[in-house]
């Protein structure tokens, strides 16, 4: 197996993610293309780990999906704090900070 | 026997890419929120798989379990208490939606230049090479050297758990 299957389809995931992030307006698909991007940088992480043989990459990988499972918790609150306000999750009906 | 591995190995890998590649495509593409979670998981799903390529058996299994798990429950549970219909709905996109496809395409044209100068045809350790980090050794490091980042995400875990009730509780 070549290391640049596994770092091109990192970059793949992580380019398909950040169109998602772009292009959707509901908050939920949002949150769930910021997954996609989370997932790309641990198969990078675990590739590398191969690599070089070292338990590093392995260790950052658990803290990336810790890391992910705390922000769709506080994301998925403060989601649902803006639909009760404002009984919708449209990203570009929250304009309040524009200056 | 090392080389049919191989074959094999290349030819999971060729499989699940494929299957991850257009899941992804159609979670960021779907007018359907469950149905782009749904594809989320089969993505997720793949994703574990390819660990298990690398040899990573327990970030494997971790990510079943929260991600293909928990996350995706809370997700649905997202979809449901902010009362998207289920079902087609025509704005899920920005008015300027396109503009992600020329950002999306520059920046891997961007990122396979320099993985491809960089990584070239560089082979993985094949499963002859038996120096791959078990289980043993992940929790040596962690519960080692890196014991101190360790403690700080159990109190970002905490953090979050209790900033998120905050956040959703009604009063």
């Amino acid at each position: 197996m070549l290391i640049n299957q596994f770092l091109l389809l990192g970059a793949v995931l992580f380019c398909i993610g950040v169109y998602g992030v772009i292009a959707r307006k509901n908050a939920v698909l949002v949150l769930l293309s910021i997954e996609l991007i989370l997932n790309a940088v641990n198969l990078n992480l675990l590739a590398f780990a191969l690599r070089n043989h070292n338990p590093d990459g392995h260790v950052f990988a658990l803290y990336v999906l810790a890391i992910a499972a705390a922000e769709v918790g506080v994301g998925l609150g403060l989601v649902l704090l803006i639909y009760r306000n404002k009984k919708s999750i449209s990203l570009d009906e929250l304009s309040e900070m524009k200056g | 026997m090392i080389a049919e591995a191989l074959v094999a190995q290349n030819i999971a890998f060729g499989i699940v890419a494929a299957i991850m590649i257009f899941g992804a495509i159609r979670v960021v593409s779907s007018s359907n929120i469950v149905h782009a979670a749904l594809w989320l998981v089969m993505v997720l799903a793949g994703a574990a798989a390819q660990y298990l390529l690398v040899y990573a058996e327990f970030v494997a299994v971790t990510q079943v379990l929260v991600y293909v798990g928990a996350v995706m429950v809370l997700f649905l549970f997202g979809v449901m208490l902010t009362r998207a219909r289920i079902g087609k709905e025509g704005d899920l996109n920005n008015k300027n939606w396109a503009i992600g496809i020329p950002v999306s395409v520059v920046l891997f044209a961007a990122m396979s230049i320099a993985l491809i100068r960089g990584f070239g045809d560089e082979h993985l350790p094949g499963p002859k090479d038996a120096t791959r980090i078990d289980t043993r050794l992940v929790s040596d490091s962690i519960f080692g050297p890196y014991l101190l980042p360790f403690w700080a995400l159990s109190f970002v875990l905490l953090v979050a758990v209790i900033g998120a009730i905050v956040l959703a509780r009604k009063d």
